[in-house]
């Protein structure tokens, strides 16, 4: 068919159309639109947005009496204690604290965690043994256990690590193997197909299979270790955020409470933070 | 090297899936294996392959493999069974690493190896990435890697859609004019069967016994020219599958 025929055809096409819509006005009209919607856009700029309103909302309020100063210090009045923090060099005292407790509790936690979690997974007399132990152990509020720690391992960092270091091992254990359990059969038996050891078969293919579930334990887990950081620094503390928190509290320092808190978030936020870089970064198959 | 299935029958609890079964794959055969859904094709290269044990008989190995083999008896999979997380190329080396080639011999093995199946250009691409049938020709690819002595593959081109099934078909009859390699092709599609099957094992209904086994003597790349010859038989194998195909379907099933 030569081109000119094509093209007549094409525009023949169109002008029926529109002679249909003109031709039967009223009887024709558009099929309704019912899709679009439930669609995730990404609003970068509105969690910032948002939080910033907030702050000169709480702050208008404080500065007019409509909220008192008792019940909640006015953000400036936060932020003045923060700049305390920093004069002092206090801050850095605390923070470094806190840091070495929840970097050493939680990696060790997850370690073990990870290691308990996949025998778990892989021998079945490990699984029958001891998986009742977990879901029997793994409920208790480990502060409920930080009088025994002291005993056991000493007033000092010993027990701080081990609150932590408690509540960071099951819900470890249990995303390890509950990740490994929904590995791929397929691969497994593909893995054996070829031949490949039972040790290949575990690095290569039982770990990074496991690895999205291990690392959305982790997400979960970190958060566990900030809170049981605080718990366990309430208890026989010098410094910390938590013992920091505390003391403010009993002194009714409102406006210091305030600005721990706001500490421990930056902290949550800066641990969520690493882990989703440590997602991007080891699961980039993914996309 | 010949496989070699001796009496062989095997039963999940009280359902026998296979019984008596006698067949062998000679050195550079494909011999189709045919048969209504749940007749047992796949259990029976499971225990080819030794994934699994059958209750009676034996799978036999008569003759020694080339000694150039990784691994004499590879397969590949309906669902291709590749890493998600590794590369086209990784997906191969992974293979390979386990039987010690490393370095220059494994990137000259890939390197064959994708040439082969027209992959070059994909090595470091993500099986993500890739259509169905790309994924299915790395498979195949990292199952040439290891220069298998029989292939063992399972419904291969049945998770395809039927264009890429038909350009499949096409790559893996000019691959078996390259390397010759013996097969054992299980599938319950009869077109498939009669374009890459030097022989046609058809089996029954469940328990699957061996019905009728047809040998072709068209040469595999000429099949195409051959039409009439290709859909007689193939309806022939229908004719006699029909009412099993019917009976299987309508039958429960609590054996996966």
């Amino acid at each position: 068919m030569s081109l000119d025929a094509t093209n007549e055809i094409e525009t023949r096409t169109r002008r029926n159309t529109s002679d249909l819509q003109q031709s039967r006005k009223g009887l024709v009209k558009p099929v309704p639109f019912r899709g679009g919607g439930f669609v995730h856009t990404r609003h970068r700029l509105i969690a910032p947005l948002l939080f910033v309103v907030l702050v000169i909302l709480w702050e208008v309020g404080s500065q007019t009496g409509f909220i008192s100063n008792i019940a909640l210090p006015a953000p400036s009045e936060a932020a003045g204690a923060m700049s305390d923090l920093f004069e002092t060099g206090m801050i850095w005292k605390h923070l470094s604290a806190s840091l070495y407790r929840l970097v050493i509790g939680w990696s060790l936690g997850s370690l073990i965690g990870v290691f308990v979690g996949l025998a778990i997974a892989l021998f079945s007399l490990v699984r029958a043994g001891v998986s009742p132990f977990i879901s029997a152990l793994f409920p208790i509020p480990k502060i409920a256990l930080l009088p025994l720690f002291i005993i056991w391992f000493g007033i000092g960092e010993g027990s701080k690590v081990a609150t932590i270091l408690f509540g960071v091992f099951f819900p470890t254990v249990i995303a390890t193997y509950g990740g490994v359990d929904n590995v791929d059969r397929n691969l497994i038996r593909m893995g054996q197909s070829f031949g490949l050891s039972w040790m290949s078969i575990v690095r290569k293919i039982i770990i990074p299979g496991a690895l999205p579930a291990i690392l959305s334990g982790f997400r979960i887990s970190a958060s566990i270790a900030i809170i049981l950081l605080v718990a366990a620094e309430m208890i026989g503390a010098e410094y910390g955020i938590g013992a920091y928190i505390l003391m403010a509290g009993a002194l009714f320092a409102t406006d210091q409470l305030i600005a721990g808190v706001a500490m421990l978030s930056v902290l949550g936020l800066t641990v969520g933070w690493l882990i989703s870089r440590a997602e991007r970064l080891l699961l980039s198959w993914r996309a | 090297m010949e496989l070699i299935l001796d009496h062989v029958s095997h039963s999940y609890g009280d359902v026998e899936v296979l019984s008596d079964i006698s067949l062998s794959v000679g050195s550079g055969e494909i011999v189709c294996i045919v048969g209504p859904s749940g007749c047992g094709k796949s259990t029976l290269l499971r225990i080819l392959g030794g994934l699994e044990k059958p209750d009676h008989g034996a799978a036999l190995i008569a003759g020694e493999p080339p000694s150039d083999s990784l691994n004499p008896l590879t397969y590949v999979f309906q669902d291709f069974a590749l890493l998600p997380w590794r590369t086209v190329e990784g997906n191969i080396s992974l293979v390979l690493e386990d039987h010690s080639v490393r370095k220059d011999k494994a990137r000259a093995i890939i390197t064959d190896v994708l040439a082969r199946t027209k992959l070059s250009e994909f090595a470091n691409a993500w099986p993500r990435q890739l259509s169905g049938g790309m994924k299915q020709r790395v498979a195949i690819a990292r199952a040439l890697s290891v220069n298998p002595a029989v292939m063992l593959m399972d419904e291969p081109l049945s998770a395809l859609d039927s264009q890429t099934r038909e350009l499949l078909m096409d790559d893996l009859i000019e691959l078996w004019g390259q390397v010759g390699f013996s097969a054992c092709y299980i599938t319950h599609n009869l077109a498939e069967a009669v374009r890459l099957g030097h022989r046609i094992v058809m089996l029954s209904r469940r328990p699957g016994k061996i019905r009728e086994i047809v040998d072709i003597d068209i040469p595999l790349s000429e099949r195409i020219n051959h039409p009439a010859e290709t859909s007689a038989i193939q309806r022939r194998l229908w004719e006699a599958m029909r009412d099993e195909a019917r009976a299987a379907d309508r039958e429960l099933s609590d054996v996966a």
